[in-house]
């Protein structure tokens, strides 16, 4: 029987190792999975690629691991927020790396690693900073420029509710980097607030299919920090 | 300026506003054009901002502040976002600018200054994605100088992506041929537009 569902953010992350690149879900705050990055803080790994929309926000979750030293790189395509001190600091400091990335390009090197693109030719970026030194070419009477695939040892993603094979369904603008980061990481761990039996997803709107999910874990429904969660 | 912009905007649009200014263009959209907001976190018919104590915030807009949804508005995932974006689905994107070239090109993301974090966001993708992008920005900076250029010296964002600009002085379109003014202000002569802009202008 296939059974992905995890007791627990601490044993579905316990194999995480040093040096593992780790997508984490996220726009902002808006399914950006808390509740595993701090099972990853607790967990210990060390000389983490985080590969984020943005670089953490406040002093908790991707910040707190940020700030405790615990990420080598980070591949994110806006980093500068009004709370992100702790990003700005350690890259004051010198003490991480950033390959900043435009937010098309971060989305699809994501899902190409997940469909099995090596790389791809994007206009996005084509004679700007962020395109320097990359192979560039004319396609259809257009200059584009040569992006790779990121792919990910671990993902980490917040979806809404999901089934025992990893069948799952999102909320809203949760869903941002969700689907995508699940397919390109070789384990991807998803937080669901709600489990359900099998068949009871509907089929037409499952976002995100079960082979691409490792562990399913479920949290306590709570607001999204910000503002309060409505009760439906 | 909104207002101005909001004129152009034809019924049936597909439109992605900015972050800053551009936001405002939703409040003064002409009553009877319906047009669809794109939100490159992946919302299509994006709503205005929530009654107070009605925000959630798994349902928020590009600068991540808490937004509705209209009926017939759905969700998706960044790739396919961006899709929308880049695969050239979007009618109108209107964005916000440090610098315009008569060209057309755009630096809008990054002083480079000193010490300044980079941040891109989907400016890049954003500003080359849409059917046609706009600018609307202030003419001069606030130290006084031309906002529009001969040639951009901040980063830039994108390469003769612009085709019109909207300033709280004039209309101006740019591209290959150069920059040509199309709606002044009232009261202002094209001849003191010229003096305050420091790229050639034709008359339209």
């Amino acid at each position: 029987m296939i059974d992905k569902i995890v007791e627990s953010a601490a044993a579905a992350l316990a194999d995480v190792r040093d040096g593992a690149t780790v997508m984490i879900g996220g726009f902002g705050t808006a399914g950006l999975p808390d509740e595993l990055i701090a099972a990853l803080l607790d967990q210990g790994a060390r000389e983490l690629v985080v590969v984020n929309n943005n670089a953490g926000n406040g002093d908790t979750g991707l910040a707190a691991l940020l700030a405790a030293g615990r990420v080598r790189k980070i591949i994110c395509s806006f980093p500068r927020q009004v709370d992100s001190w702790h990003f700005d600091k350690l890259y004051r400091e010198g003490r991480i790396e950033l390959e900043l990335v435009p937010q098309g390009n971060l989305a699809e090197r994501i899902r190409a690693a997940g469909a099995g693109i090596g790389a791809f030719f994007t206009p996005t970026g084509y004679g700007t900073i962020l395109a320097e030194g990359k192979e560039t070419r004319e396609i259809d009477g257009r200059m584009q420029v040569l992006e790779h695939a990121i792919h990910a040892d671990v993902a980490l993603i917040k979806a809404e509710r999901g089934d025992r094979w990893g069948n799952l369904t999102y909320r809203m603008t949760a869903r941002n980097f969700g689907p995508i980061m699940a397919m390109a990481a070789r384990c991807t761990v998803a937080t669901v607030h709600e489990i359900v039996e099998l068949g009871a997803l509907d089929p037409e709107a499952v976002v995100t299919q079960g082979l691409f999910v490792q562990r399913v874990v479920k949290i306590p429904r709570t607001a999204t920090r910000g503002a309060g969660f409505k009760a439906a | 300026m909104a207002a101005r912009v909001a004129q152009d905007i034809a019924d049936g649009s597909v439109v992605n506003l900015g972050i800053g200014l551009p936001t405002l263009i939703a409040n003064h959209l002409p009553a009877g054009r319906e047009v669809i907001l794109h939100s490159e976190n992946g919302i299509i018919g994006m709503g205005p901002a929530p009654a107070p104590g009605h925000e959630d915030f798994d349902l928020t807009n590009a600068g991540k502040q808490p937004v509705t949804l209209l009926p017939g508005g759905s969700f998706f995932h960044h790739a396919d976002s961006f899709a929308m974006m880049r695969g050239g689905h979007l009618d109108i994107c209107v964005l916000g600018a440090f610098q315009v070239s008569a060209r057309g090109d755009l630096a809008n993301w990054h002083t480079g200054a000193e010490g300044a974090i980079p941040a891109v966001g989907g400016a890049m993708d954003l500003a080359i994605g849409a059917k046609r992008t706009f600018v609307m920005m202030e003419h001069l900076t606030k130290a006084g100088e031309s906002k529009l250029v001969e040639r951009c010296t901040y980063p830039l964002t994108g390469l003769a992506c612009v085709s019109r600009v909207y300033t709280d002085l004039a209309v101006i379109d740019v591209g290959p041929q150069g920059a040509t003014v199309v709606d002044l202000v009232e009261g202002l002569a094209f001849e003191q537009l010229q003096a305050v802009t420091a790229i050639p202008l034709a008359r339209g």
